[in-house]
C-alpha cells in the first residue's frame, strides 16, 4: 500500500514534466503561424527572431564561464584542499550563500554598483578592433551581463568542483607528497589530471545555469530588442531568450504569446542539451555529480 | 648550487600559486560583501513600520508612503502553497526511489527525468504555467496565484527529491535491518524508523529549498500580474510578490516620484534578502544542530 503512494509520487514527477512538454508545445507551435513584422517584434520570419537571441544567450554565458573557470577551480581548490579545515567549512558557506542571494537583488547591484565600476573598463576595451560600441555611458551592455551571470554560477560551479576535488584518491596525493612534491605540484599532479572531466562537468552545469538566468540579466541589459551581434560593449548589443521574454511579456497578447512561449522552448531544449552533455561527461569520467 | 636554486624556485611557486588560490575567495566575496552592504544601506531608512505595514492601495500613479506588506503576504502564499504540492510529491519521490525502486528501470528514468528538472530555466517554469493555465481557464492571458505556485513547485520538486534521496541514503541499513527482524514490515520500518531517523535534513533540504523559491522572480512576472493589495484568493486575479515588486516598481523610479520608489525598490530588497537570508541560516542550523549521528 505505502509502496504504491510512494510510486504515485514518482509516477507524478513524470507527469509534471509530460505537462512541461505537452503544454508548452502546445502554446509554442503557434507562433509559426505569426506574420512577419510587429507579430514577431519586427523580425522577417520566427527563426530570424529566435537565431539572434540564442546567439546572445550563447555569447553571455560562454563568456561567463570564462570568467567562471579559473576562479572556481581556485575556489574549490581553498576548500578543498588549501584551508585548514576549521576554515574550510565557513568559507564553502559563504560561497553557498552567495547562491542565496535572489537574482532580481543580484540585477539590482548589478545596476547600481557594478555597471557604473565596470563603465570605464568597457571605454579603454572600445579601442580593440572587434568592439565598436559606442559604450553607453551607464555600462549596462552584454559583457556587464556576462560578469553578473558569472557571479551567479559560480557557487554552483564551485560546489560540484569541490565535491571532484574531494574525491582524488588520498593515495595519489600521498604518493606526490612522498616524491617530495610541493602542496602545488601535489595539486598539479595528483588532485587536476583526476578532476578533469569533473571541472569540464562542472561547467557544462554551469553553462546550463547561466543560459536560463533571466532577471539579472533582463535588469542589468540596457538592450531590448533581438538584434544579432557580437558587439559586447555595445548599448544595443544581443539579448539573450529569457531577458527577451522578461522584458516583453507583460505586452504581449495573442500569438506574440506564442512567440515568446516558442522562444522559451527553444530556450529549454538548449539547457536540456548543454546539462545532458555535461552529466555525459561526467559519467565518462566516474565522478558522481 | 643549482639545486638550491630549484628547489627555491619551486618553493616560490607554491607559495604564489597559495595566494592566487586565496585571491580568488577574495574576488567571489567582495560582490557578496558590496551586495549586502548596498542593500543594507539603501534599504534600511525605508524599512519603516509603516513601510511594512501597509500596501499600494490608491498610490499607483503618484504620493509618498505605501508599502509592501501585500507584497509580503503574496510571497508567503505562493511560497507555502508551492511547498504544499512540491514537498509531498518531492519526498514521497525520494523514498520509492531510495527504498523501493533502486535499481530497477523505472528508477533511473525517473532519476533521469529529476535531472532534467534540475536544469528547467525558471522563466521556462513560468511560460509552463502560463501555458497550463492558458489551457484550464480558457483565459487567454491567465493571471492567478496558483499559477505562480504550480511554477515554483515545479522549481522545488527537483531540489527537494534531490536532498532527500541524499539523506535516505545517509540511513544505516543496520536500522531497517534490526527493524525488519522486530518483525516491522517495510512500510512501517520507512515510516517509524527511516524518515524519524533522517528527518533534521529533509527539513535542511525542504527549507534550502523554500528559500531559493522565495526569490524567484521571473517566473511569478509571467503568471501573477500585478496587485496594490493583498490578495488571498490563488484561484482569481493578481497577486503581488516581493521579488515582482521590486523589478516592477525599478521600472518607475525613472519617472515622477523616483526618490519614493527607489526608496520602495531598496526596502523591499532589503527585506527579501533578510527573508532568503534567515531561511538559510535556520536550514543550516537545524542541519548541523539535529544531525543523526553516522558513527564514523
Amino acid at each position: 500500500m505505502f509502496r504504491r503512494i510512494a510510486l504515485t509520487g514518482a509516477l507524478l514527477v513524470i507527469a509534471f514534466l509530460a505537462g512541461v512538454a505537452v503544454f508548452l508545445t502546445a502554446k509554442g507551435v503557434p507562433a509559426f503561424g505569426a506574420e512577419a513584422g510587429e507579430q514577431l517584434y519586427g523580425k522577417d520570419s520566427l527563426v530570424g527572431l529566435v537565431g539572434p537571441l540564442l546567439f546572445g544567450t550563447v555569447l553571455a554565458s560562454v563568456i561567463a564561464m570564462v570568467v567562471v573557470a579559473p576562479l572556481a577551480i581556485g575556489l574549490a581548490l581553498v576548500i578543498s584542499h588549501y584551508a585548514p579545515r576549521r576554515l574550510a567549512r565557513p568559507v564553502g558557506f559563504l560561497v553557498d550563500l552567495l547562491a542565496a542571494v535572489p537574482s532580481v537583488i543580484v540585477g539590482l547591484w548589478g545596476i547600481e554598483v557594478l555597471a557604473p565600476r565596470v563603465a570605464p573598463l568597457l571605454e579603454s576595451l572600445d579601442r580593440l578592433p572587434f568592439l565598436e560600441g559606442p559604450v553607453p555611458s551607464s555600462g549596462r551592455t552584454l559583457l556587464t551581463a556576462a560578469l553578473v551571470l558569472a557571479l551567479m554560477a559560480l557557487p554552483i560551479v564551485t560546489a560540484i568542483m569541490r565535491e571532484v576535488f574531494a574525491q582524488t584518491p588520498r593515495a595519489h596525493e600521498e604518493a606526490a607528497l612522498a616524491l617530495g612534491a610541493t602542496r602545488w605540484e601535489m595539486v598539479r599532479m595528483a588532485v587536476l589530471p583526476y578532476g578533469r572531466s569533473g571541472i569540464v562537468a562542472a561547467l557544462m552545469l554551469g553553462l546550463g545555469r547561466a543560459l536560463g538566468e533571466t532577471m539579472a540579466v533582463a535588469m542589468v541589459l540596457g538592450a531590448t530588442g533581438a538584434k544579432l551581434s557580437a558587439d559586447l560593449i555595445a548599448a544595443d548589443g544581443a539579448n539573450t531568450i529569457a531577458a527577451f521574454i522578461a522584458n516583453n511579456y507583460a505586452n504581449a497578447s495573442g500569438v506574440k504569446t506564442n512567440v515568446l512561449v516558442f522562444a522559451g522552448l527553444a530556450l529549454f531544449v538548449l539547457t536540456f542539451a548543454v546539462n545532458y552533455l555535461g552529466r555525459w561527461v561526467a559519467s565518462r569520467g566516474r565522478v558522481a555529480v | 648550487m643549482s639545486g638550491l636554486a630549484l628547489s627555491r624556485r619551486r618553493r616560490l611557486t607554491d607559495r604564489l600559486v597559495a595566494a592566487l588560490m586565496w585571491t580568488t575567495f577574495a574576488v567571489a566575496m567582495a560582490p557578496l560583501l558590496s551586495l549586502i552592504w548596498t542593500v543594507v544601506r539603501r534599504g534600511a531608512p525605508a524599512l519603516t513600520p509603516d513601510f511594512l505595514g501597509s500596501d499600494m492601495t490608491g498610490r499607483a500613479l503618484l504620493g509618498e508612503g505605501g508599502g509592501i506588506a501585500h507584497a509580503i503576504a503574496g510571497t508567503v502564499m505562493v511560497t507555502l502553497l508551492a511547498a504544499v504540492m512540491a514537498v509531498p510529491v518531492g519526498v514521497l519521490t525520494a523514498v520509492w526511489l531510495v527504498e523501493y525502486g533502486a535499481g530497477s528501470r523505472l528508477a533511473s528514468v525517473v532519476t533521469f527525468l529529476v535531472d532534467v528538472m534540475t536544469g528547467i530555466p525558471s522563466i521556462v517554469a513560468g511560460l509552463f504555467a502560463f501555458a497550463l493555465f492558458a489551457v484550464v481557464t480558457g483565459d487567454p492571458l491567465p493571471r492567478l496565484g496558483i499559477g505562480g505556485s504550480v511554477a515554483l513547485a515545479l522549481l522545488m520538486v527537483p531540489t527537494v527529491v534531490r536532498s532527500v534521496e541524499e539523506m535516505l541514503k545517509l540511513v544505516p541499513d543496520d536500522l531497517r535491518e534490526a527493524s525488519y527482524a522486530l518483525g516491522v514490515p517495510k512500510w512501517r520500518t520507512v515510516v517509524k524508523v527511516v524518515l524519524p531517523t533522517a528527518v533534521a535534513g529533509i527539513v535542511t533540504g525542504v527549507t534550502l529549498a523554500v528559500a531559493r523559491v522565495a526569490g524567484e522572480t521571473a517566473p511569478l512576472l509571467l503568471i501573477l500580474g500585478t496587485a496594490r493589495e493583498a490578495n488571498w484568493n490563488p484561484f482569481d486575479g493578481g497577486v503581488q510578490t516581493l521579488p515582482v515588486f521590486i523589478f516592477q516598481s525599478l521600472n518607475q523610479t525613472s519617472g515622477a516620484d523616483a526618490a519614493v520608489w527607489t526608496g520602495r525598490v531598496w526596502g523591499a530588497a532589503l527585506c527579501l534578502i533578510v527573508i532568503v537570508m534567515v531561511l538559510n541560516v535556520a536550514a543550516r542550523v537545524i542541519g548541523s544542530v539535529f544531525a543523526p549521528r553516522t558513527g564514523k
